[in-house]
């Protein structure tokens, strides 16, 4: 199983049946997966504060959302999670590609890269990085629990090791 | 420019409220909500009460989940901050899905600040976008016609600008969720 196989069968696994996305090159074969899916509404979006938008609807209406996102789209989507997700409290998992990280090769990402964790600290969002295949399939179902136990957004953030 | 006779947004509100039973409604953020709280409150609506242009998209997410008709109620301000999201709702063609778009050419509840709609036509950017069902209404509100129409229908309601003098929702912003979702839930 290959890094993409695995996030798509921790998805499943953890019960997720709505997914928003926007890609990173890391992320296109995941999407795909989704796409093909037919137990998943997948719903490409324009920009992620939208996608973060459609999830919380699907939320409202019963659904188990999530988003495949690169980290960039934090930056994108700041005040939703605040003045929607946090006020009204919600559950969304947050799957990003988290770019800028070690061995990175565009110097372009590195800026938002850094400023991943801080931004997320910053709007009180859980996180967990699992660095393998093992750990990732164990912790993204229990962060969605998590989630929607404690009706708040939890971020899984993927760096540029765990896939390769 | 702007026809003399056009309504109140309050007024195009409780028309428009008054029209619907069994209908999802997703509210925009400021004086909307609290004009359509104030004309009539019901667990169908969600009032938004942050996340400015955010209302489009949370009732896509919505019509997509599940099979009840979704109204959302906007603004101009707010779907030109979230434009994208047309082009969104386009594509994904939810059948039950209605924008209504509250154009006052302003920014009504932070006191009336022009927006670019006085310059652009809301309405011809819907079109073409793709949307195949589109109402223009200003003086009379012709709202069953809408409702029968296939999604996703876009509605550009011209109205005043100005706030009704009507108070702040005194629900706390869970309640106005967890009652929402219980309506939700009673009747998918
Ligand atoms: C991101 C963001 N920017 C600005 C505001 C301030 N704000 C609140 S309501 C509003 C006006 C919304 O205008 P419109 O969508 O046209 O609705 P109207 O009040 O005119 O009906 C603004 C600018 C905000 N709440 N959030
Ligand atoms: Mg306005």
């Amino acid at each position: 199983m290959d890094s993409s196989e695995t996030v798509y069968k921790a998805l499943k696994g953890a019960g997720i049946d709505f997914v928003v996305s926007l890609p990173c090159v890391n992320l296109g074969k995941v999407m795909e997966l989704v796409d093909c899916d037919k137990d998943i509404i997948h719903v490409p979006v324009t920009r992620e504060e939208e996608g973060f938008g459609i999830c919380a609807g699907a939320f409202l209406g019963g659904k188990n959302p999530a988003i495949l996102m690169q980290n960039s789209g934090l930056g994108n989507s700041v005040n939703v999670l605040a003045s929607l997700y946090e006020l009204y409290r919600m559950p969304v998992l947050m799957v990003m590609s988290h770019r800028g990280t070690e061995g990175e090769f565009m110097g372009a990402q590195i800026p938002m890269g850094k400023a991943t964790p801080g931004v997320l600290d910053a709007l009180n969002i859980a996180y967990i990085n699992p660095k393998t295949h093992e750990e990732a399939l164990k912790v993204i179902p229990e962060a969605w629990i998590l989630s929607k136990t404690a009706l708040a957004p939890i971020g899984i953030l993927l760096e540029i090791p765990f896939w390769k | 420019m702007l026809n003399g006779d056009i309504m109140e947004r309050i007024e195009a509100i409780k028309k428009i409220a008054e029209s619907l039973n069994d209908e999802l409604v997703i509210c925009n953020i400021g004086f909307p909500s609290r004009e359509l709280y104030y004309v009539k409150d019901s667990p169908t609506h969600f009032y938004m009460l942050g996340s400015m242009g955010m209302a489009s998209s949370i009732g896509l997410g919505l019509a997509l989940s599940q099979k009840r008709k979704v109204v959302v109620f906007d603004g101009d301000g707010s779907v030109l901050m979230n434009m994208g999201t047309l082009v969104t709702i386009f594509s994904q063609n939810p059948e039950n899905y209605i924008l209504v778009v509250f154009d006052n050419q302003c920014y009504g509840s932070t006191g009336s600040q022009c927006t670019y709609t006085t310059e652009v036509d809301l309405h011809q950017i819907a079109k073409s976008v793709g949307f195949k069902n589109t109402f223009v209404f200003e003086e009379e509100i012709k709202f069953k016609e809408v409702l029968e129409s296939k999604g996703p229908v876009f509605v550009h309601m011209k109205v005043k600008p100005g706030n009704a003098d009507v108070p702040v929702i005194d629900m706390e912003p869970e309640e106005i969720k967890e009652r929402f979702m219980e309506e939700v839930k009673r009747n998918p």
